[in-house]
């Protein structure tokens, strides 16, 4: 059952209409700093989020990896397009942004080849070594990388006249990607492959038993969600306009497991809920406390996010829906989420 | 229960129209200055230091410039340049500050600087970063600096040093753009004089295993060119002692900070006598000098025992910057082209002398040769033992011999 079919049967069409037509109208009342920075940036942040969630909540693995394969991916479009790099072959977008895209999922298919035959926290073990591994090998190579400068120069395309760097049309270009990403996850966690992904990560034995491939399933969801990675990795680049090795390093991967974890990871609107949170905290906590203890702020959010609420801010969310609704327990809150049993993570 | 969904979707959007719309309201007799330094990531220490020079010279201002009283906004990166332009962005679209003062590191201002072509309103004005790209290749009209970078502070040690007897040099360095300067400007000299660098090491910053450079050294280098910070620059003598190596040490300007002269091992006499040149030294003896670090000090609780580089350069910009509105009363007006103007032809009196600006909006200013000594407490400081009142960025060359050489890099200069 597709996802409209879904949407088509249930009232939860009143909630995805008026989520989608507030995130349309959003330019229209927000000032170019909260399209661009806020809004374009926590779309983009959500996805790679997004992917994660795909790995961890539903696949069971978590992954470290996740912002080394958009990061990658961001290189390559500056080696593929149009960059100030010398090494750049200079093709058209139209080339460029689906090479990129193609030759990052490779490198994710390849990671989690590495990695699926781990399990809890030797999988975070694995990713966290091949993340910190890209990063030492972007910094330090400097005939293809160019090393600590990285690569910059990076421009979205002028399409019809449209400048895609000016905050609005970049806003609409992420959107678009963070919506069809989110609607494509949504189906596929109810497709069969979905389905059979979260029966391998409740049971693997069992699913082995019934004749999956495990390993095979893993190494394609890692596929899936570098795919999904390397999108928001192009679009981050085109966000910065340059990508050097600080946007791989240790602290951009555990920002991306952190926005995940506070956002929920059992569902996929999480990504995108941290992401906000996370930019808002990140953008503002120096205007609530001062330019020395800011940081303090934003740790204690992320710490009593954690503690109050394991499933992250979406499970606090239903928490209080539920309480409102004065039903003690509830398989499906309000908003349409369900909410799914995540023990393995 | 659709009308309550209804209501919580308002509540959401009225919520995020509030937020959108920034505060706009501004009185009229105040200036709001950005101020971007790294308050967070590998840099905190030196980007709080940073944060005294800019009030420092605040207080000397009474907080007033031009009649108009100058609030700063503090914003905070990393210094990674994607979070040092994301923090430029909010301060200047959503603050709605009018001018801009940072930041601190190297690539950091090259990505700052490359913003601000965006803004062309707002007039930046740069806070310790040193990259000599930010200025050189394809300078942005509303960005200026009153510090000097990496390679002018260096320019006038290569001819000294060839001078004082040293022929051929090895150089081992950190691997980035910094100590690419710092290089530069150096050989610039020394190449020049007749100086030969057979060899050049690059090491990863915070490298821990020096043996392999070590070993590699030439037998006949007659002196080793370091340019490491903190750390690496500890790690670096221990072993080279260790290793049993007797080479005199040229030093870059970062090599005889305090946090590398506090050093407490066997070679530490060997330093003795190491020429290295830089923005200012230990026992730079002048009113102005002495002045500037009695203030920082005094005002400070927590300050370090002598202003850093950062506190320096921030304090310089930022002086600029309130003297400039002196000079227009406080007029921003007209794209604050008046503004822009008496920058430009600003005659900037820093703790270490005349800055002046170039035609890229890059400063023009001294540069002081030091050598080590040990003090009366048996300390090591680094005394100046020749002044350079001025360096420009192109090394005091002419422009066709710089431009032959361009931006220092792994490569260039060469003169093996």
């Amino acid at each position: 059952m597709d996802i409209f079919s879904q949407i088509r049967n249930s009232s939860q069409w009143v909630f995805y209409l008026f989520g989608l037509i507030a995130l349309l109208a959003y330019p229209s009342f927000a000032n170019n700093f909260f399209v661009f920075q806020i809004g374009a940036l926590s779309l983009i942040l959500g996805m790679i989020a997004l992917s994660l969630t795909l790995l961890a909540g539903y696949g069971g693995m978590v992954s470290l990896s996740q912002m080394s394969i958009a990061g990658l991916a961001g290189y390559f479009l500056a080696l593929f397009g149009e960059s100030n790099a010398v090494q750049s072959l200079q093709l058209a977008p139209i080339i460029a942004v689906p090479a990129a895209i193609i030759l990052a999922t490779l490198v994710a298919s390849f990671f989690g080849l590495l990695s699926v035959r781990t399990e809890g926290v030797y999988t975070i073990m694995i990713t966290l070594a091949v993340g910190v591994a890209t990063f030492y090998f972007v910094q330090q190579n400097y005939v293809i990388f160019n090393g600590f400068q990285g690569l910059s120069g990076i421009l979205p395309p002028t399409v019809f006249g449209t400048n895609f760097k000016d905050p609005v049309p970049f806003y609409y270009v992420s959107l678009m990607c963070a919506v069809l990403a989110y609607v494509f996850v949504v189906s596929l966690i109810r497709s069969p492959f979905g389905v059979a992904l979260q029966g391998i990560r409740d049971n693997p034995r069992r699913m082995k038993a019934l004749g999956y491939n495990i390993f095979l399933h893993r190494i394609v969801t890692h596929s899936i969600a570098g795919a999904l990675a390397a999108t928001g990795g192009v679009l981050l680049a085109w966000f910065n306009g340059f990508v050097s090795p600080g946007i791989v390093g240790v602290d951009a991967m555990i920002n991306i497991l952190i926005i995940a974890v506070i956002g929920g990871l059992n569902h996929p609107i999480g990504g995108f809920v941290g992401a906000v949170i996370f930019i808002l905290l990140q953008n503002f906590a120096i205007d609530l406390v001062g330019s020395d203890r800011f940081r303090l702020l934003v740790g204690c959010v992320f710490f009593l996010i954690v503690i109050f609420s394991p499933n992250g801010l979406i499970g606090v969310g239903s928490k209080i829906l539920n309480w409102a609704k004065k039903r003690p327990k509830a398989s499906e809150d309000k908003m349409g989420m369900e909410v799914i049993k995540v023990d393995d993570v | 229960m659709k009308i309550t969904k209804f209501r919580r979707v308002l509540t959401v959007v009225s919520t995020l129209t509030i937020a959108g719309f920034s505060f706009s309201a501004q009185a009229e007799d105040e200036i709001k200055v950005g101020l971007l330094a790294t308050l967070e990531g590998p840099f905190t220490v030196l980007g709080q230091d940073a944060i005294r020079g800019a009030e420092l010279a605040l207080m000397e201002w009474k907080g007033m410039a031009g009649g108009k009283k100058i609030v700063f906004v503090k914003g905070s990166s990393n210094a990674q340049p994607d979070s040092a332009v994301n923090a430029t962005r909010k301060l200047v679209e959503q603050d709605k500050v009018d001018l801009m003062i940072g930041p601190l590191s190297g690539s950091e201002g090259v990505a700052v600087k490359n913003y601000s072509r965006t803004q062309p309103q707002i007039t930046f004005i740069n806070g310790s970063s040193g990259g000599q790209e930010t200025t050189l290749v394809d300078p942005s009209p509303n960005f200026f600096r009153f510090n000097l970078d990496g390679a002018q502070v260096m320019a006038p040690l290569g001819s000294y040093a060839y001078d004082k007897g040293f022929k051929r040099t090895m150089i081992i360095a950190e691997d980035y753009s910094f100590p690419y300067s710092q290089v530069q400007g150096f050989m610039s000299g020394f190449c020049k004089a007749g100086g030969k660098v057979p060899k050049k090491a690059w090491v990863p910053v915070g490298n821990k295993d020096f043996s392999s450079v070590i070993a590699s050294i030439p037998e006949d280098v007659d002196s080793i060119l370091v340019v490491l910070a903190g750390a690496d620059a500890v790690n670096f003598m221990r072993q080279y002692e260790q290793a049993g190596g007797d080479k005199p040490f040229i030093a870059g300007s970062v090599m005889v900070d305090q946090t590398v002269l506090s050093y407490k091992g066997k070679r530490r006499d060997a330093l003795i006598g190491t020429l290295s040149s830089g923005w200012t030294a230990d026992k730079l003896d002048t009113p102005e000098w002495n002045k500037f670090v009695a203030e920082y000090r005094k005002s400070f609780d927590d300050a370090f025992p002598a202003p850093s580089f950062f506190a320096f350069a921030y304090y310089s910009n930022v002086k600029a910057m309130l003297e400039a509105l002196d000079q227009v009363n406080g007029d921003l007006s007209d794209g604050q082209a008046k503004f822009r103007n008496a920058l430009q032809n600003l005659q900037l009196q820093t703790p270490v002398g005349l800055i002046t600006l170039d035609e890229n909006r890059h400063a023009v200013g001294p540069a002081f040769i030091t050598e080590i000594i040990k003090n009366d407490e048996g300390d090591l400081v680094s005394e100046v033992v020749q002044t350079v009142p001025k360096i420009d960025q192109k090394l005091n060359l002419s422009a066709a011999e710089f431009d032959a050489m361009g931006i220092g890099s792994r490569e260039s200069p060469s003169c093996p």
